[in-house]
């Protein structure tokens, strides 16, 4: 992963000098993404173990969000990503990847759903004496 | 179609041995920067392994079968304590790097030593808690919810063991070898490898354990 004060350096195709080419963040970098991360951890389990809020879905719409905000951090503190690094393409791979993994889930998710709300109207009582 | 890339590919490089101008020199360097781009897209591909395995979960996750439900079987602290073990071994590794970027061999090793022990207790929980599961009855054959779950989870503990055995094979090298070019290239491979492992914990921890122990 190139920082992004080298990416220019790929673009005129003569990067890739070790460490220089793929700067890793700097001290800070790494402690504040480690403390927004434990900031993020501790909330879901926090309102999960207290039973902090009555409504159940509320609360897994809550810690579905926060999952979804610390998986950004960890890409911007720890994975170093940036839409410049390498010119551009590790974050086109990485729309490209979000986008498949969208697909999949919520299809998925949806057809599995119409599936068994739909077509398998059998009772768990019917399913016992079902051949 | 690969087929089709590849000779493209031979084509050019036999072209550039053919005019070996300034593009050569700067072929040299080439490689590291492309290592890291591939090393992305691979990381890519596997989150959609992942993706797979979660759409699997997602689907299967409540066909209990009549046995054991999350509710009944996880247990949120030890949850808890595992995600710590793996959040403390990211921000080792990235004291890791830090060192490295100064040339600090025995620092680097000494952080990564960190990082290898915190995965490791990542992974000995993790072990103990399926033991733990098994021992109760709630085997990968009890209920699809079970198998979905065993898959999911044992797949994400089977990269964390390999990114185990890739650490100590680089402090071996490290050692060997000290902090050469070659070895820094392996070396954030393996940083970009442990960090994405830890974001596909926060999908399984959110998703797998919370939302189940919630429902």
């Amino acid at each position: 992963m190139s920082g992004a004060a080298h990416a220019d350096d790929h673009a005129h195709g003569h990067g890739g000098h070790g460490q220089d080419a793929h700067g890793h963040g700097s001290f800070k970098d790494y402690v504040t993404g480690f403390v927004l991360s434990v900031i993020l951890t501790a909330i879901p389990f926090w309102l999960v173990m207290g039973n902090v809020i009555e409504d159940k879905v509320v609360t897994g719409v809550v810690i579905l969000a926060l999952a979804v905000v610390q998986i950004v951090v960890h890409m911007i503190y720890f994975l170093h990503m940036n839409t410049k690094s390498e010119g551009g393409w590790t974050f086109l791979a990485l729309i490209f990847t979000i986008t498949l993994v969208v697909i999949t889930l919520c299809g998925s998710i949806w057809v599995m759903h119409h599936l068994n709300t739909n077509m398998m109207p059998i009772s768990a009582e019917e399913m016992r004496h079902a051949p | 179609m690969a087929t089709h890339a590849t000779h493209t590919l031979v084509g050019e490089r036999m072209s550039d041995a053919d005019a070996p101008n300034f593009l050569d020199l700067e072929g040299e360097h080439h490689p590291e920067g492309s290592t890291m781009l591939g090393f992305w897209i691979y990381l890519m591909s596997d989150c959609l392994i992942f993706a797979v395995l979660f759409a699997t979960y997602a689907v299967l996750g409540r066909s209990y079968a009549a046995g054991p439900s999350p509710k009944d079987l996880f247990d949120l602290p030890i949850v808890a304590v595992n995600t710590s073990m793996l959040l403390f071994s990211s921000i080792t590794y990235g004291f890791a790097m830090l060192a490295m970027e100064k040339d600090d061999l025995s620092k680097t090793q000494l952080w990564l030593a960190v990082t290898g022990l915190f995965g490791a207790a990542f992974v000995g929980l993790e072990l103990w808690e399926f033991s733990h599961l098994i021992h109760e009855g709630a085997t990968p054959q009890r209920s699809g919810f079970l198998s979905a779950f065993f898959t999911l989870v044992g797949t994400h503990g089977l990269h964390v063991t390999f990114g185990l055995i890739w650490l100590v094979t680089l402090m071996v090298q490290t050692r060997w070898k000290g902090l050469i070019p070659e070895n820094k290239r392996r070396l954030m491979c393996l940083s970009m490898f442990w960090h994405f492992l830890d974001v596909i914990w926060i999908g399984v921890f959110t998703f797998v354990y919370l939302m189940g122990v919630l429902q």
